[in-house]
């Protein structure tokens, strides 16, 4: 277990570096979420999801490129690349243009308050968690611009699905957090984790710790399922009805940035699910008496890795999800929010105030 | 960050508000309009940042963006014929507006230049500002946070009234 000093030592350290003026480490910090979210996309993202989808389907997957078709992924971006860019005449050029900018930007952000282990944190921020919601709106707007800009029926109706979807789970997606946040009694996103640190591993984090966080813990990652697109939620694209939804239009590199969009905002909610729920970026093993596996296993290094295998583990579940679970229904997915997960996350919240006020 | 890197983001920030409040105004395209809105909002948050007030700046983004706006959006597109009409962003009473617009611009820098400066807070604020709103809203202003939820529920309440499906209407 790291202490407190050492906190955001890394990410300090370079903040306050600059070249005359020009903030140049800001600028690497601000670069490092960008250059993770591109590699993760690449391998893991594509590649891996192609891969997990045909094992679940009794199939190979891509392996003709390279071993185990290792460099599909990079023949695509290459392929990406050179594709002309289209601007449908009929569409609206600014709105077309912006709309995977906003989009992309929108989840981005996010990660200016993800902690990746303990010596390194865009901005310790004393709202981060409630920053970390609140900033999906902008996501919001991007994709309202892409589908209105497309100006094509299967696109604006993938937008408004989108946005409805997003903007109802919203809500139980910030009670089920709200309830992280009174057990930690803080909503800065080092704080969390630093409450969920401790020698005995996993036996510290929240959903551990107390007997309901299992409840907002679920409604979460449903929730989060709904806020990121992803089946069973991904009415906004479903093929068999919307061709691809609000990004119809797109093709060459703004279908890649839309893409890498989403694969941000996958990483973002099982990082935010990990930090509130399962310790963020401490380890999960225990001091078993002399065998000091926690200590090993803890640091600014190890720390950054814990936080990113747990995001992988939850994107893991997203992709395992998706290949089982067939599409609901509109009238369904909105049945869903209001009817059972809103009024449970209600009664978590309840149960969370009287289990902390008691403790 | 030095003195010099501030000020400069400050002013990306303050320019970036300024000219997209104006292009809301003078736009003839009302969707192009909300969407400016957006770099509003956004510059108006960054501005909070800049005066410490980062939980007002989150709950600007939360609201604005992701309420007012979207619901101004959906009004917008769900409007029939939005892209034919024509705004009117013409200058009318060209005299009168510069008069006010004068005595206002007139009124702030006489009270700024009379009570000297800005005028600091009483209370240094010391950790968390979260924390404070929270004793703050849950302690002296108990009153007036539960008539604004009292107010809020009557609002949904009677929206949803309003948007009901009527059975006996409609068969």
């Amino acid at each position: 277990m790291s202490s407190s000093p050492s906190l955001n030592t890394w990410s300090d350290a370079l903040s306050g570096f600059s070249i005359g003026w020009f903030p140049l480490g800001l600028v690497i910090v601000a670069a490092i979420p960008l250059v993770f979210i591109a590699l993760y996309a690449l391998t893991y993202g594509v590649y891996g999801e192609r891969k997990i989808s045909a094992f679940m389907q009794d199939r190979l997957g891509p392996m003709e490129v390279g071993f185990w078709g290792i460099l599909q992924t990079l023949a695509d971006i290459l392929k990406l690349l050179q594709k002309e860019d289209i601007v449908p005449t009929a569409a609206d050029k600014f709105l077309f243009v912006v709309g995977p900018g906003i989009l992309f930007v929108g989840s981005f952000l996010a990660f200016a308050v993800l902690p990746f282990g303990p010596a390194f944190i865009g901005a310790d921020l004393n709202v981060g968690l409630f920053y970390a919601v609140g900033i999906v709106a902008l996501e919001v707007v991007g994709i309202l611009a892409a589908g209105w800009g497309s100006n094509n029926k299967w696109a604006l109706y993938g937008a408004v699905r989108s946005v409805a979807q997003i903007v109802s789970y919203e809500i139980p997606a910030s009670i089920a957090l709200l309830c992280a946040a009174m057990l930690a009694g803080t909503l800065s996103m080092q704080q969390i984790t630093l409450m969920q640190a401790g020698p005995g591993g996993f036996m510290h984090w929240f959903l551990f710790t107390n007997p309901i966080a299992w409840l907002p813990f679920l409604i979460y990652f449903i929730s989060s399922l709904a806020e990121t697109n992803r089946a069973p939620f991904d009415i906004p694209e479903a093929e068999s009805e919307l061709v691809a939804g609000y990004f119809t239009e797109y093709s060459g590199m703004k279908f890649a940035v839309i893409f890498l969009a989403e694969y941000g905002s996958m990483f973002m909610v099982s990082a935010i699910i990990s930090i509130a729920f399962l310790g963020g970026w401490t380890s999960p093993l225990p001091n078993i008496g002399g065998l000091e596996l926690n200590t090993m296993t803890s640091g600014p290094v190890w720390g950054a890795f814990w936080i990113i295998m747990k995001g992988f583990f939850f994107i893991f579940v997203q992709m395992w999800l998706r290949w089982t679970l067939p599409r609901l229904r509109v009238d369904q997915l909105m049945y869903l929010c209001w009817k059972v997960l809103t009024p449970f996350s209600l009664i978590a919240f309840v149960l969370t105030a009287v289990w902390v006020i008691n403790h | 960050m030095n003195q010099l890197t501030i000020a400069i983001i400050f002013y990306i920030f303050a320019a970036v508000t300024v000219l997209s409040a104006a292009f809301v105004v003078f736009s003839k395209n009302v969707i192009y309009s909300a969407f400016s809105l957006l770099f509003t909002f956004f510059g108006v948050a960054a501005l909070y940042v800049f005066l410490s007030a980062d939980f007002i700046a989150v709950t600007q983004v939360v609201v604005y963006v992701g309420g007012i706006l979207v619901l101004l959006l959906f009004g917008v597109m769900f409007t029939n014929t939005i892209m034919q009409t024509e705004l009117k962003a013409d200058v009318l009473h060209m005299a009168p507006g510069i008069l006010v617009t004068l005595l206002l611009i007139g009124g702030m820098l006489f009270t700024f230049y009379t009570t000297g400066s800005w005028m600091p807070g009483e209370m240094q604020l010391n950790g968390s500002v979260v924390e404070s709103i929270g004793l703050e809203t849950m302690s002296r202003y108990m009153l007036p946070f539960e008539m604004v939820s009292i107010v809020l529920l009557v609002a949904l309440i009677g929206a949803a009234f309003l948007a009901r499906y009527d059975k006996a209407n409609k068969k």
